[in-house]
């Protein structure tokens, strides 16, 4: 039964080894180590929640810089369409113009041609009066001897000019 | 890397297994009158004594003495060594160690070498024995390792743990991360945390070494009645002195409990103080009673080998490889027991810290 009975003397001893061991280690181990697993612990949970929070915006970075390029191409697209537009509105201007420089170009032609061809037409007419007056002349010169032929042939040549 | 490896491994094996084997040789040896007696055997390893049995050879003890510290009001306070005694033969300054009774193998007031005072009463006994000398060393250990790894959290906080560093951090803070702060709650438990870390490595380290059957280890330190009391007194110390208005007002007037049961007759009080005590009783049983039964159990193993040969020597050959395979078993299974039994005496004593200073909900 001595196996089951409390020895004092090995209580004591116990008592005073654990109080010393445990008023020691206290002092100069579980306080630091205790204090410096716990300032671990809060270093790399703050570190990755730093981690957390650079992702976070480094994100957000790129979105806004996906936003500048996206806004970048809109309006590239849009400078490109204003320039075709500016540049079909430019040709259209000047096709415009060149065909009314054409048109008044051809009509200035037309009004010249229509003066030669009066001018021409009068030299025409005066050549046929100057013709017809030497035809008159020699056929008068020819049929002047009877009055009757001479009568008809000055109303024939009379009629022929109203006609013209 | 990995051939070098094994090499340790199998070397270490082949050391630990000679180890054990030796163990009974270096314990026991045969008795005296040449008949072993297994039963004393056992219990001569598992109970305290006055020197540290090393070997026999030829009948001749050979053993450490240790300390003697008895004190009585006649003869004042007496310090010598245990070998005065020469194992219990001769009387000392009027002292001698008991051969038998109730209390047999302790320090007894003499008449002379073989007669004891007629009362039997005992003098106060502080002596350094097997078991505290055991203690100590376990103690030395402890500081030793403790101081070096608090050292180096002191000096580099934030650098990943090295060496012996690296080791106990895992233990730390499984002690911290899953028995303490469970059990305690988040609020609280950094105030216990030095008391169940000492508790926790104490125990553990106390165990282990005494797995190791080489002087100065391997004395059934926790395997003892007075040492896992005194544990279970620095528990129940922890518990009740820490306990807030909540816990008393729980033991003396439990909340949702009928009247009738508290009075006329205080039984759930009564039953509640019980419990105060039983609670520290119980861990003190269950630590002592794990340890000692595998110290038990290992001796028993070996026991075997001797019991074999007093058959006969082939018998005993054969006895021996199965004793010892045995034994290797068990020493394993012990060493995990080492490590379960502290966890249990940390956890439970966390939890009833945590049951005292929970807040009123």
């Amino acid at each position: 039964m001595d196996l089951i009975t409390p020895e004092f003397g090995l209580f004591f001893w116990m008592l005073v080894t654990f109080a010393i061991v445990f008023l020691i280690l206290k002092k100069f181990a579980w306080k630091p180590i205790v204090q410096a697993l716990h300032e671990r612990e809060e270093n790399i949970r703050e570190g990755i929640e730093n981690a957390e929070e650079a992702r976070n915006e480094l994100t957000k970075v790129k979105n806004r810089s996906d936003k500048i390029i996206s806004d970048a191409i809109v309006e590239r697209d849009q400078l490109i369409r204003q320039g075709r537009e500016l540049r079909e509105q430019m040709t259209a201007e000047a096709r415009e113009m060149a065909e009314e420089e054409a048109k008044r170009i051809v009509k200035e032609a037309e009004n010249l041609i229509e003066e030669e061809k009066a001018a021409a037409l009068n030299q025409i007419k005066i050549q046929i009066a100057s013709l017809s007056i030497e035809i008159a002349e020699k056929i008068l010169r020819k049929k002047l001897d009877d009055d009757a032929v001479q009568q008809e042939l000055m109303t024939s040549i009379l009629d022929e000019f109203k006609l013209n | 890397m990995k051939y070098s490896g094994n090499k340790y491994r199998v070397l270490f094996i082949t050391v630990f297994a000679i180890t054990i084997a030796m163990h009974p040789v270096s314990a026991a040896g045969p008795g005296a009158d040449g008949e072993f007696d297994p039963g004393s055997f056992i219990f001569d390893h598992i109970a305290d004594a006055y020197d540290w049995h090393l070997f026999d050879i030829n009948g001749k003890h050979y053993s450490v003495p240790l300390p003697v510290i008895v004190y009585t009001r006649e003869k004042g306070l007496n310090i010598f060594m245990s070998d005065k005694f020469d194992h219990g033969h001769k009387a000392y300054r009027g002292f001698r160690i008991e051969h038998e009774g109730p209390n047999k193998g302790k320090i007894v007031v003499a008449l002379d070498d073989h007669t004891t005072q007629p009362d039997k009463s005992r003098p106060l006994d502080l002596s350094m024995t097997k078991n505290v000398t055991g203690m100590l060393f376990a103690a030395a250990i402890m500081m030793a390792i403790f101081l070096t790894v608090g050292n180096r959290y002191r000096q580099n906080p934030m650098k990943p743990p090295k060496g012996i560093q690296s080791l106990f951090e895992p233990l730390m803070l499984f002690v911290i991360d899953d028995i303490v702060k469970p059990a305690i709650g988040e609020k609280k438990y950094i105030r216990f945390l030095p008391y169940t870390l000492t508790l926790f490595f104490f125990i553990w380290i106390n165990n282990m070494l005494g797995l190791i059957p080489f002087f100065p280890m391997g004395a059934n330190v926790t395997g003892n009645i007075s040492v896992t009391a005194g544990l279970a007194l620095t528990s129940f110390l922890a518990i009740n002195l820490s306990g807030n208005k909540h816990y008393w007002q729980h033991i003396f007037n439990t909340p949702n409990v009928p009247v009738f049961l508290k009075l006329p007759i205080p039984i759930m009080p009564v039953i509640e103080l019980v419990g105060i005590f039983t609670k520290p009783f119980v861990l003190a049983i269950r630590l002592f009673a794990n340890i000692t039964a595998g110290h038990i159990i290992t001796m028993g193993f070996f026991c075997l080998i001797f019991i074999f040969a007093q058959v006969s020597r082939s018998f005993g050959y054969g006895g021996t490889v199965l004793a010892v395979g045995f034994g290797v078993f068990i020493t394993f299974l012990e060493m995990l027991v080492a490590l379960i039994q502290a966890y249990v005496f940390t956890l439970l004593t966390s939890l009833f810290i945590g049951a005292a200073v929970e807040d009123a909900h």
